[in-house]
């Protein structure tokens, strides 16, 4: 049996509140960009149909903070769907692993022929992207579907890849991400990088 | 990571749960209930699972609710039913789970007519056993989508209860496992519960329930936000004790009168099967604040909400 501290043992901030309000404004402008860009592409779809969806409970106020943000930019605001994705998850009924009490999937609009951006504050493994996308397409078929995150922290094991990057980090798998994000944007909006204190004794 | 898993391995009654076990698995159902308002109601999460559905007797709707339960998290389904049997019922109660354990299902449900079988049942089986009504004694996914539908319509959250609503149970109080689950979780919930029927029907001993009983319907229902109505249990009753069904309708039936006497936020509840004429009337059982079908809809939800938890429950157990 090993010794649990879950108390961090060194911790670096890696962006602020700034820092997060200004990644956030960026990320917006691209979206923007790019859905206008696909409009004119090969898939001609319109950027009016744009909805963003987060991944619980990470994504969620993120989604509502970019969804926000991409209405100043463009004067439309995207409606947000939230996806609880814990019943999609691999490793849900695998033991020892902690389950999280069900939030609920609310997409109040239809996804079908949309342009839609999956959110997720940060992308690790990408087993949970791969879940959001089994989750979000048993919902509807929409046209097409990008990845928004704001911390990419490497460590994939599964093949994927977003397509609107905050922040690219490099982290030891015994580091944790800490994403502190409120849905209105608050001071101690912050992401840290902190070492686990987690230890295994005799 | 916030979690909170049920403090039982079985949901053999709602005896023996706790407030919070209660609110997780009404917390949990929601977002089942989400699911099942989708164009595909399927989830992944108990792919590869088996449920064995052991019916020693007879019912449709429960059995139905949970199959489609079970296949709604994407589980197998082992289904066997049998109605009453001449020999033994113990010896062909852990015949039949010897052979279904040696098929490896992962939960059991089981209905049988002897009030604490379940526990029989336990000694053969290694997966999570689900009572679905044993005898007079508990049938607690019926009470647990009561209480669903309740909170529901009052528009409550779970870990808010129903504080303050009073529940009328009208019917063969002694004779039902809906009256006793309900009676154990309804003012677990915080909720006030009245119990009416024939003194003939009214158990000893209801005073350890925290329930206030009465032969008088009218006092009943007096100021209730919802009266559930039960069929009188003919199967379990000797023939001299009952009276005939105009008579008991008369007596005991939510009749238009009676209907009509009720608060007008009232809802009027049935666990089915219904007898019209009976303990309800007949218009009654239609009137739009009666929520029979959707205690009918929110029963899948409810059991697909117990069926995963108690699988969450036993896969941690097997890490431990």
């Amino acid at each position: 049996m090993g010794v649990v501290d879950n108390a961090p043992v060194a911790s670096r901030r890696v962006l602020d509140r700034g820092d997060v309000q200004r990644v956030i404004a960026r990320l917006a402008h691209e979206i923007v960009d790019r859905v206008a860009a696909e409009a004119r592409g090969p898939l001609g779809i319109d950027p009016a149909s744009l909805a963003i969806v987060g991944v619980r409970t990470g994504g969620a106020h993120l989604a509502t903070r970019l969804a926000a943000r991409i209405g100043e930019v463009s004067g439309t605001t995207p409606p947000v769907g939230l996806l609880d994705i814990t019943l999609y998850r691999d490793d849900v009924l695998l033991a020892g692993n902690p389950v999280p009490i069900l939030k609920g999937t609310d997409v109040p609009f239809d996804l079908q022929g949309r342009a839609v951006v999956l959110v997720d504050d940060v992308l690790y493994t990408g087993r949970t992207v791969r879940a959001a996308l089994e989750a979000l397409l048993e919902l509807g078929r929409p046209a097409y579907v990008r990845l928004a995150v704001l911390v990419d922290r490497g460590l994939r094991e599964l093949p994927v890849a977003a397509d609107f990057v905050g922040r690219s980090l490099e982290t030891r798998r015994e580091e944790r991400v800490r994403v502190r994000l409120t849905e209105g944007g608050a001071d101690d909006d912050e992401v840290v990088v902190e070492v686990k204190g987690e230890r295994r004794g005799a | 990571m916030s979690e909170r898993v049920l403090s039982v391995r079985h949901l053999l009654g709602i005896d023996g749960l706790t407030r919070a076990d209660a609110e997780l698995i009404l917390e949990t159902a929601r977002s089942f209930h989400e699911v099942n308002t989708r164009a595909l109601k399927k989830v992944p999460v108990l792919r590869g699972r088996t449920v064995a559905l052991l019916f020693f007797e007879n019912s449709t709707r429960t059995r139905l609710s949970f199959e489609l339960a079970a296949k709604r998290l994407s589980a197998d389904t082992l289904s066997f039913s049998a109605s009453g049997s001449s020999v033994s019922k113990g010896e062909t109660l852990i015949d039949t789970a010897r052979n279904i354990e040696a098929m490896g299902p992962d939960l059991v449900v089981m209905r049988h007519e002897q009030s604490g079988s379940h526990h029989l049942l336990l000694r053969a089986m290694s997966g999570a056993v689900v009572n679905a009504g044993d005898g007079q004694h508990e049938h607690p996914t019926q009470a647990l989508l009561d209480a669903f539908t309740l909170l529901e319509r009052f528009g409550r959250a779970p870990k808010d209860g129903l504080t303050g609503k009073t529940i009328a149970i009208v019917g063969d109080i002694a004779h039902s496992r809906v009256a006793r689950s309900n009676m154990l979780l309804l003012p677990l919930l915080g909720a006030k519960v009245r119990v009416c029927g024939p003194r003939t029907m009214l158990p000893p001993g209801l005073d350890q329930y925290g329930v206030e009983a009465t032969d008088d319907v009218d006092q009943a229902l007096e100021g209730v936000d919802a009266v559930m109505t039960l069929r009188i249990q003919k199967e379990r009753i000797s023939g001299a004790r009952m009276a005939s069904d105009r008579d008991y309708f008369h007596r005991f039936g939510l009749t238009k009168e009676r209907f009509k006497r009720l608060p007008e936020r009232a809802l009027v509840m049935h666990p089915g099967p219904i007898n019209r004429g009976v303990e309800i009337d007949h218009d009654v059982a239609d009137d739009p604040r009666a929520v029979i079908l959707e205690q009918a809809e929110n029963g899948v939800a409810v059991r697909m909400a117990v069926l995963y938890l108690l699988a969450v429950v036993h896969a941690k157990a097997e890490g431990a």
